[in-house]
């Protein structure tokens, strides 16, 4: 199990290095992308744009500009912002993180109890008309654009309807948890419903299969033998063996949301998480901030794969000799 | 004797007894059809050009002449607001948008990008996916532990972050890579990044796939009696993968649609005066609040295809699954 460990780690440390050498080639070294132009402005004369790659360190080669950037981010600590001039890049970071870990947090406990709550009732239900009903709510769950529901919620909330059923919505913004937790609540309420129909329909439709498929093994046919009842064998053996992919699901989906995954939701709620950073920076071609916030990113997909390949070894002997 | 029939006839006689497969169909047809005579509508019914501002013109309404763009009355009386919904084919039958463009003759013309583009970059791919999920699977070795780690890398990167990265890079110079040059506005530049930021996804489960059936008794037997490996990937590995890429293909192509539509909310999918759904739900933003529909319309528009795409994708898959018929006798 140790060596198991070891050569996940190891993987991971590898993977993280190539993701930043990456995305530092995609920046610096895609022919006509110049980060100068972008920091100089429109128009700039040759000489101010020469004077810009000089400071920036931009004149220097490569390889020497990505340690350069390395260094100040991940040993030194002091990476500033090309774009709004001595802003360090780590205190951003750390200010956006809890913003999208309230979103993904609220959410995730939403979708988790409707997608088993859903996915459960529509396999106990097969044969009759309630299951289709609901493998349709869940198709369109997954079918609805976040963005676009996030506007029509917008639109409903703070405009048509805000005069009356829903004059108690808070405008869009977040509002911390350690100042206000009844505001934190009612601002993210809206955003986490939002965030969670997707993810819902997905867990709903693949937790579904997986009991159908459970309910066919003979261990669910040895508990039928013994006289169980219907829905202990339902419950207490199919849906227990059904749950362990959809923990690797979650911890999957969960990683890639707090490393920014939910940039949409952000965008289109106001709320000043990583995400809305991450495009922000994007936009900007501000490649200080777009490293952190990829590593940032990628650290949390990484880190997610490798605890559930771990969860995953610990249950299943055979997987730690694959 | 009567032969039995293939596997490939009963699953498309599945498709056909199959009411949902066969209804998510039509309607996935209708769009398409609706979309391609975009033109005609443009042209021959609604005689505009959706993609020129038509900042002081005027339609017909009830056999009253009125603005396109009429002043704002309400707030502090800026700007201007379009024509609403007329609900009348000829004349901006879903209104104008804010420079008195014909809001249904753009949801046409736009619908063809967003299905072009979810369509291809689907094909596209499905296509390389299954052949480095093959080639990895099969030859395994270096050749796997390359792919492998590739594909790790790519996972590693959130979706969105990774097609919005490359989108914004690539948007400003296009794409020259060898033999193929992508201009910077071009439609197919959204369809090359959509598709390889998705191989992973497909490429992955197909390596598995392609893995499990290296133990199998009956390539065994292929490599058994001689059998080269063009004739072993063609006769014995293909048969057996094709099915699973085809499952894939509706399901990729609404998650393309989906990814597209994202890309051109955030601007940096398709490029005006190109329009797709996503770049109509942007310039629908700022009208939100006065007419809804321009951005409602279009986010209807998609997801009604996705869910047809994702319906039939589902039925696609008990036709070819054989366990899932045993299942549905038993």
């Amino acid at each position: 199990m140790t060596r198991f460990v070891l050569r996940r780690l190891a993987s991971t440390v590898l993977v993280l290095f190539t993701i930043s050498v990456v995305t530092f080639l995609i920046f610096f070294a895609t022919p006509g992308v110049d980060p100068a132009a972008r920091i100089a402005g429109r128009n700039a004369d040759p000489a101010t744009l020469a004077q810009v790659r000089h400071t920036f360190g931009l004149d220097r080669p490569l390889p020497i500009r990505y340690l350069l950037m390395m260094d100040h981010l991940l040993i030194r600590h002091d990476l500033t912002s090309y774009v709004n001039r001595g802003t360090a890049v780590i205190p951003q970071i750390l200010q956006a993180a809890p913003v999208t870990l309230s979103l993904v947090i609220g959410a995730a406990v939403i979708w988790m109890l409707l997608g088993v709550l859903f996915g459960t009732i529509s396999a106990a239900t097969r044969g009759t008309a309630v299951d289709p009903v609901m493998m349709v709510v869940g198709v369109v769950g997954v079918s609805v654009p976040t963005y676009w529901l996030g506007e029509v919620v917008n639109l409903v909330t703070q405009d048509k309807w805000h005069s009356g059923a829903f004059s108690w919505v808070p405008p869009l913004g977040y509002v911390s948890l350690t100042a206000n937790p009844a505001e934190w609540a009612l601002h993210l309420l809206f955003p986490w419903l939002t965030l969670a129909v997707l993810y819902a329909g997905i867990y709903a439709r693949v937790l579904r299969g997986e009991i159908l498929e459970a309910l066919n093994e003979d261990y669910v046919r040895t508990a039928r033998a013994k006289g169980l009842s219907e829905r202990r064998v339902l419950v207490a053996h199919a849906l227990r063996c059904s749950l362990i992919p959809i923990v690797a699901l979650f911890g999957l989906d969960f990683g890639a949301l707090v490393g920014g995954a939910a940039l949409l939701n952000e965008v289109v709620f106001g709320l000043p998480g990583i995400g809305l950073l991450t495009y922000n920076s994007l936009q900007d071609l501000d490649l200080p901030v777009i490293m952190a916030c990829v590593l940032y990113a990628a650290f949390f997909v990484v880190l997610a794969n490798v605890l559930v390949d771990i969860v995953y070894a610990a249950i299943d002997p055979r997987v730690r000799r694959a | 004797m009567v032969p039995a029939r293939g596997p490939w006839r009963t699953a498309l006689a599945d498709l056909a007894r199959d009411r949902t497969a066969v209804v998510s169909f039509a309607i996935f047809l209708l769009i398409v059809l609706a979309c391609l005579l975009a033109p005609v509508y443009a042209h021959d019914i609604a005689h505009t050009d959706p993609f020129t501002s038509n900042v002081s013109g005027t339609t017909l309404v009830h056999g009253k002449t009125v603005p396109v763009l009429a002043p704002t009355t309400t707030g502090l009386g800026l700007g201007v607001t379009p024509i609403g919904p007329t609900w009348d084919v000829h004349h901006y039958f879903l209104g104008a948008d804010n420079q008195g463009r014909d809001v249904m003759a753009r949801l046409l013309y736009g619908g063809r990008n967003s299905l072009l583009i979810g369509i291809s970059s689907a094909l596209i791919c499905c296509v390389i996916a299954a052949l480095l999920g093959v080639i990895s699977g099969y030859f395994g070795g270096v050749v796997d532990t390359v792919l492998n780690w590739l594909f790790d890398v790519i996972w590693a990167f959130p979706v969105y972050l990774l097609a919005i990265s490359l989108s914004v890079v690539l948007l400003t110079n296009g794409l020259r890579l060898g033999p193929v040059s992508v201009g910077a506005g071009s439609i197919w530049l959204p369809v090359l990044i959509i598709a390889a930021v998705y191989v992973p996804y497909v490429a992955r489960p197909v390596r598995a796939q392609v893995l499990a059936l290296r133990g199998r008794e009956f390539i065994h037997a292929s490599i058994g009696v001689g059998g080269c490996d063009a004739r072993i990937l063609r006769r014995d590995v293909l048969p057996n993968v094709a099915p699973m890429v085809l499952v894939f293909l509706p399901l990729m192509t609404a998650i393309n649609m989906l990814t597209e539509s994202a890309l051109s909310f955030l601007s940096v999918g398709v490029q005006p005066p190109n329009a797709s759904w996503g770049t109509i739900i942007n310039d629908g933003l700022g009208l939100l609040y006065t007419r809804p529909l321009v951005a409602i319309a279009p986010g209807l528009m998609i997801v009604i295809t996705a869910v047809v795409l994702n319906l039939l994708g589902d039925s696609v898959r008990s036709a070819l699954d054989p366990k899932a018929r045993l299942r549905g006798a038993a």
